[in-house]
């Protein structure tokens, strides 16, 4: 608690004892109003302070308005019966500013609470930069302070502060700060470090390559800030319920004080002014619309924090609204469903080689380890063998994943005479081999017969010692959770998945049937994703949204067009967090579900307390203007309502248990 | 020109009024105020004199609500 609300704790303490120990005194006539007017100034003074200022300024209808009239109309209506000798009752005034006190002293802890709950949750702000001095002693500096290009040091245990390249040391990181994965990274010289990530394990000596302010950490830092400026249609139609409820209210009110009493002496009754004006005031307790106003930010705000611990930042409760009505997913393939790196998927040897290989086992083993008999067949290993060698010079992507699925060292002296033939591919002398590794145009040069394989990706034929030997298989790796992120997202509700490529249809088809997705566009160009994307806008129904879902590299346009446009795998990539609407730190799909779930969860929770608070008060009004709810009652709907609706809000952080297993 | 100021305000109500009053100052393009985060956001109009205005926004922002604060630096 802070001062303030220590403040107002102890004036809720004494107010209420002395209103207890009033209740037995037993004085009677003026000294008794008196005597209670002591409580309630101390518990009401500043509420009618502001109260006074409000209408001083012309802001009259706020709830401090609705509140000093209720207590002061009590107060003085119990003064009116003393003077008619009639006994005053003056708890219920003292009573109703006690209880209003309650219960915002509960709101302002509560909602404290939360906040720093999420700061916590989001607590990956560095306090301070390490750098060496010339003694070699070191400095902690002011992490704003530190130019690009400085050499900082970051010990075991603490903050990475400013994103740069490890020029000595390696250890592990943990980034779950960031990206709500345990797993750590591991780290040596050469590589790029992201700031926000904790080392774990050993000394690292960065250079920076990036100011603080452009680091990745305040850049999340400054997103997740701002996301509760961006409010939800739910918050504006609070907003602009608010400025209209509550003067409907006041006059209601004062209808209800003045026609029936009027109408009583009109009809020649007794007037009654008093039970009608005790009605009135009610009524006004009751409206108060805090309940609304303060859960319902509260709840998205609480469900963006939540998110972010999972390492899913939603810019705006706008987003985090709108992804609970998502109706189609739009994902982009490479990057996204797939790792987007390419694998040896297959290898498959001509019969021809097999039966070499078998030939020549019994003579020549030396050079295979018993390792490679176990994986599989030998033909495959010694195929891989040859093509990686071959291709050991080159530097491509698919050279790469040759040489990845060879995992083992590739001595050069054994390659001599290496060359590239462009758009066929590469022919060496492998060990006194001749080997010829590249498409099926290098094969037709070498007038050799080739295998067309049926499986989609790219194929890499291999001729060994002029004969066809077989051919490697190389292709993007669907993620391991894709089907299943799918299939959760189904059970979210989502009605149609689409994968948008610009990969061959056949290799499209191919991935989107083992994945279960409704729909396959394939062979587009960037520009044509645009189109598609604009062609299932315009083929859903207004209420239902579209996420496209791309790795926030190429697809700035379609992330934008779509409602929701959601970035994944964006961590150190600025421009998928500048350009998309939720970001997911890693690239797991299935954040995307999960951030679907707690988006689902934190609205039910709006409703729920829309619903809630709406439905007790309306019962609340008329029973309090039909007199049968009293001011006790009314309490109860004012401030019970508002704790209630408080707590409820406070269960959007919980996220946990939520997580992605 | 945009700029993020730190405040202190109590309830939502109030910050909802401390954003209107804010919008309404001259030289004040656009301003948002998060309760949750306790920060304003301003958007200044072109060739508006960032200090001044702000002085303007505090004081406008107390008439409506005597207990909120912003931090000026």
């Amino acid at each position: 608690m802070t001062k303030k609300q220590k403040k107002v704790l102890y004036r809720i303490i004494i107010a209420a004892v002395l209103m207890v120990a009033l209740h037995f005194v037993p004085v009677e006539g003026y000294l008794r109003f008196g005597l209670y007017l002591v409580p309630y100034l101390i518990i009401g003074y500043d509420i009618l302070r502001k109260a006074a200022l409000g209408i001083i300024h012309g802001e009259v209808f706020d709830e401090n308005f609705l509140m000093a009239v209720a207590t002061v109309g009590a107060m003085l209506l119990g003064l009116y019966n003393e003077s008619q000798g009639l006994e005053g009752e003056f708890a219920e005034g003292v009573a109703v500013m006690l209880f209003y006190q309650i219960g915002e002293l509960f709101q302002a802890v509560a909602v404290g609470r939360s906040r720093r709950n999420i700061a916590a949750l989001m607590d990956i702000r560095p306090d301070y930069a390490n750098i060496e001095d010339g003694d070699g002693q070191l400095e902690q500096v002011d992490p704003d302070d530190v130019e690009v290009g400085t050499v900082i040091v970051v010990r075991p245990g603490e903050k990475i502060p400013i994103d740069g390249v490890v020029v000595e040391g390696a250890s592990s990181l943990n980034t779950s700060a960031l990206t709500g994965e345990s797993v750590p990274r591991e780290v040596q010289e050469g590589q790029e470090v992201i700031s926000g990530c904790v080392n774990m394990t050993g000394l690292l000596k960065i250079r920076t390559t990036r100011e603080f302010g452009e680091s990745t950490v305040s850049k999340i830092l400054d997103l997740v800030e701002n996301s509760s400026m961006k409010k939800a249609r739910t918050e504006n139609f609070i907003t602009k319920f608010a400025r209209y409820y509550t003067p409907a209210v006041c006059y209601s009110a004062l209808a209800l004080a003045v026609i029936p009493s009027v109408v009583n002496l009109v009809m020649g009754n007794p007037a009654n002014w008093s039970t009608w004006i005790i009605r009135a005031l009610t009524f006004l307790v009751i409206s108060c619309p805090c309940a609304l106003v303060i859960s319902i930010p509260l709840s998205f705000f609480g469900g963006i924090g939540g998110a972010s611990s999972c390492g899913i930042l939603v810019k705006g409760s706008n987003y985090l609204e709108a992804l609970a009505r998502t109706r189609y997913v739009v994902f982009d393939k490479t990057g996204t469903l797939t790792k987007g790196v390419f694998q040896v998927t297959g290898i498959h040897p001509s019969q021809e080689f097999i039966e070499t290989i078998d030939r020549e086992r019994g003579s020549e083993s030396a050079t295979i380890t018993e390792d490679s008999v176990k994986d599989g067949s030998m033909a495959a290993q010694r195929l891989l063998e040859y093509a990686a060698c071959a291709e050991s010079y080159s530097t491509h992507p698919i050279s790469k994943s040759l040489k990845e699925a060879y995992g083992q060292e590739i001595s050069a002296d054994h390659i001599t005479d290496v060359e590239e033939i462009g758009g066929h591919g590469v022919t060496a002398l492998v060990k006194g081999m001749q080997v010829a590794a590249g498409n099926h145009k290098l094969m037709k040069k070498l007038e050799l017969t080739c295998a067309e394989p049926a499986e989609a990706g790219t194929v890499v034929h291999v001729a060994v010692g002029g004969t066809y030997a077989g051919y490697i298989l190389i292709s993007d790796v669907v993620k391991e959770q894709s089907a299943e992120a799918i299939g959760a997202l189904k059970a979210a509700g989502v009605k149609q998945t689409v994968m948008l490529t610009g990969d061959s249809r056949r290799a499209a088809e191919q991935v989107a049937e083992a994945l279960g997705l409704d729909q396959v566009k394939s062979e587009l160009l960037p520009a044509d994703k645009v189109e598609a994307v604009e062609q299932l806008l315009a083929g859903k129904a207004p209420s239902e949204n579209l996420a496209f879902v791309g790795d926030g590299i190429n697809d700035a346009p379609v992330l934008s067009r779509a409602d929701i446009g959601v970035a994944m795998g964006a961590l150190g990539s600025d421009a998928a967090i500048e350009a998309a609407d939720i970001v997911l730190m890693d690239d797991n799909p299935m954040k995307l579900a999960l951030a679907m779930r707690i988006s689902r969860k934190c609205l039910r929770i709006v409703y729920e307390n829309i619903v809630f608070a709406l439905a007790v008060k309306a019962i609340c009004l008329v029973l309090g203007a039909v007199g049968i709810a009293n001011m006790w009652i009314a309490i109860f709907a004012d401030v019970g309502v508002m704790v209630l609706a408080v707590l409820n809000a406070i269960r959007c952080l919980k996220v946990k248990t939520l997580s992605v297993q | 020109m945009k700029k993020t100021y730190k405040i202190e305000v109590d309830c939502a109500n109030c910050a909802l009024k401390m954003e209107e009053t804010a919008k309404k100052v001259e030289g004040v393009q656009d301003a948002t105020v998060s309760f949750m985060t306790q920060k304003m956001k301003v958007e200044f109009a072109e060739s508006a004199d960032e200090k001044s205005v702000m002085e303007a926004v505090r004081k406008a922002c107390k008439k409506v609500e005597s207990d909120c604060e912003i931090y000026l630096d």
